[in-house]
């Protein structure tokens, strides 16, 4: 009893540093949302983009720069590596998947270079940083960690706000298209490689944007930072996606999809945290994402395959056989009108 | 309007799959031109429409639309001149779209696309009058997503998006063939108001030769990448299906290898 009270404590005292952390990744899951879900197409360039995001803004800090503008620039920063990608893919044919693993490779060597070393801190006692682990800690007292927390709630807000404006454009909705079906996007005037790449653009800005914010909530930049970012991406977006459904039905709108990625960020780091509790060492948080990500991936499969599936079809062929020919034929067409 | 001269396409050349799909095909059609185009598998009458289309680029000849050669614009450049329906009714719409979304996705072909609304307030007015046309209770599911539409129900509005900013040229390839009988005769009749209306130049694949007899001004029979058959006017209106089938023997000095179109040739 005394254990489980002192882990709930333990838990609580926890909470606004993981609700924080959960919302900054929340930024990056946004960012995954429009390649993975609205764009279609799995973009590993994040593992490597929020790490450049997070190493621009620190050394441009560290050089004097204000905090505003040096996480404008790690925003550009993130453009530009969806813009390699982009290219990749869209002007000399290399597959999606493959090109962005090719600039996340290549960008661990830009990190690096822009770092100048492994691991570059910056302390909030002498810059203005935006947000701070340091404050969003219980012994800070509710004030500080409200505010804290408030900024960040804010920009996740204006992001979805700006985000909900531009997929309702008309340029928008040609990314929602090309998306959907490129074929179609086409017969319809719509330039589909541009289209990707504007995507591809805006997504990895939006990671580099939650690099800035999150070296500057760790108080460094690390070059590993990124190793697995996109599986927790992905896991919020998956995560958010089921809730979301789950709560909203037909109703779960633009706005709401986006709010359920942020909210899908936190769940994962509060299970996280829960996981952790149990004494499993913090070396297993990425077979952990892993896990998760794949048990969700998995779900719609299986509960496809399980009601349309070779050996129910012989169970009810088999049912049928004993009980007469004629009812089997309806139900055994049903089953296997979507079988492939 | 649109006349081709000499077209030719090639695909995998120089492979084991070498298929020299287009052999020089010319035609020339006329303002408010309505042409049914007939043919054997594989004759090309699916190439010839994505070569109009700029699905790929041509290997030779001259694609003129208003006087205007083509050839070297990509498909969705060219779009501003083409409206299409394709055969698999997923093709011409976005599923994870609304119905007025798609609609308004086509209102702009041809249009440079900003940072304005993708649709607005008065459109959805006026498409809920266009749908209301269509008379298949689609004006009060606007909001709905395409997806959720059967899909002679996503031909109708297919076909509604490729006239709905007028087309130079429409191109229709076998748009009813993947519907049940019922429904392709309510598209195909659906297909024949819009043209006429809208007095739009129009090319039709289909298979089934008592239609293609019935509908449009001009029929053309292809084989082998070529037209090997042109026949407008008063001519046209006078074939019956028995007379196709004997100039296809005749041109191609093959049997008609097309099951479905034999099998068609019955009913209109
Ligand atoms: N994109 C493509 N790649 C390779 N071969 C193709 C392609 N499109 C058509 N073909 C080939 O070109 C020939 C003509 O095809 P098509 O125009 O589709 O015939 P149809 O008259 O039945 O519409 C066929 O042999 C087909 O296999
Ligand atoms: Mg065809």
């Amino acid at each position: 009893m005394d254990i489980l009270l002192g882990k709930l404590s333990q838990f609580a005292s926890a909470l606004p540093g993981n609700v924080s952390q959960g919302l900054i990744w929340g930024v990056l899951a946004i960012g995954v949302y429009i390649t993975y879900k609205i764009l279609d197409f799995a973009d590993l360039t994040v593992d490597g983009s929020i790490t450049t995001g997070g190493a621009v803004a620190v050394v441009l800090i560290l050089h004097g720069v204000p905090v505003p503008v040096a996480m404008i620039c790690s925003f550009l920063a993130g453009c530009l590596a969806g813009l390699a990608t982009g290219l990749m893919n869209t002007l000399l044919g290399i597959p999606g998947i493959l090109a962005s693993i090719l600039t996340q490779i290549a960008l661990y060597s830009v990190n690096l270079a822009v770092m100048g070393q492994a691991n570059l801190p910056v302390s909030v006692d002498k810059f203005p940083l935006f947000v701070s682990q340091r404050f969003t800690a219980v012994a800070n007292g509710p004030q500080s960690v409200i505010f804290e927390m408030g900024k960040i709630i804010l920009v996740v807000g204006l992001l979805i706000a700006l985000l909900y404006w531009f997929f309702g454009t008309e340029y928008g909705f040609t990314i929602r298209a090309t998306g959907c079906n490129a074929n179609m996007a086409r017969a319809q005037g719509i330039n589909t490689k541009k289209s990707t790449l504007i995507a591809l653009v805006l997504s990895n800005g939006i990671v580099g944007f939650a690099g800035g914010i999150l070296a500057q909530y760790s108080g460094n930049v690390d070059v590993n930072m990124g190793r697995g970012a996109i599986v927790i991406g992905l896991a919020a977006v998956i995560i958010g996606d089921v809730l979301g459904r789950a709560i909203f039905g037909k109703h779960f709108n633009f706005v709401a999809r986006l709010t359920f990625t942020a909210i899908g960020a936190i769940i994962y780091f509060l299970v996280l945290q829960i996981v952790m509790l149990t004494g499993l060492p913090s070396t297993f948080n990425k077979l952990f994402s892993a896990v998760i990500v794949a048990i969700f991936l998995a779900v719609p499969y299986i509960k496809k395959t399980s009601k349309n599936s070779y050996r129910r079809a012989a169970r009810n062929s088999a049912k049928a056989k004993l009980l007469g020919a004629e009812n089997s034929e309806e139900e055994g067409a049903v089953e296997n009108a979507d079988a492939d | 309007m649109l006349t081709l001269t000499d077209v030719r396409k090639t695909f995998n050349p120089g492979t084991i799959n070498e298929r020299k799909a287009l052999n020089g095909v010319s035609l020339s059609l006329d303002d408010g031109d309505f042409v049914t185009i007939i043919g054997g598998n594989g004759a090309g009458k699916s190439t010839t429409l994505n070569a109009i289309a700029g699905v790929w680029p041509v290997d030779g000849g001259i694609i003129e639309i208003n006087g205007k050669n083509v050839v070297g614009l990509p498909e969705h450049k060219r779009a501003a001149f083409i409206g299409r329906v394709f055969q698999d009714p997923m093709t011409g719409t976005a599923a994870t779209m609304e119905i007025q979304e798609n609609l308004a996705l086509a209102k702009r072909r041809g249009q440079m696309r900003g940072l304005r609304w993708g649709i607005t307030k008065k459109e959805r007015e006026e498409y809920h009058e266009l749908l209301k046309m269509l008379d298949l209770g689609l004006e009060d599911r606007m909001t709905s997503k395409v997806g959720l539409l059967s899909g002679g129900q996503r031909q109708a509005l297919t076909l509604l998006m490729a006239t709905l900013k007028k087309p130079d040229i429409l191109l229709l390839d076998e748009h009813t063939a993947a519907l049940d009988p019922k429904t392709a005769a309510k598209v195909l009749e659906l297909s024949d108001k819009i043209i006429e209306e809208n007095h739009l130049t129009a090319m039709m694949v289909t298979h089934n030769m008592a239609a293609a007899i019935k509908h449009g001004n001009r029929l053309i029979m292809m084989s082998n990448g070529r037209i090997i058959y042109d026949v407008k006017g008063e001519e046209k209106k006078k074939l019956t299906v028995d007379m196709l089938l004997q100039k296809f023997e005749e041109a191609s000095g093959a049997k008609l290898d097309n099951d479905r179109m034999l099998l068609s040739k019955g009913d209109a």
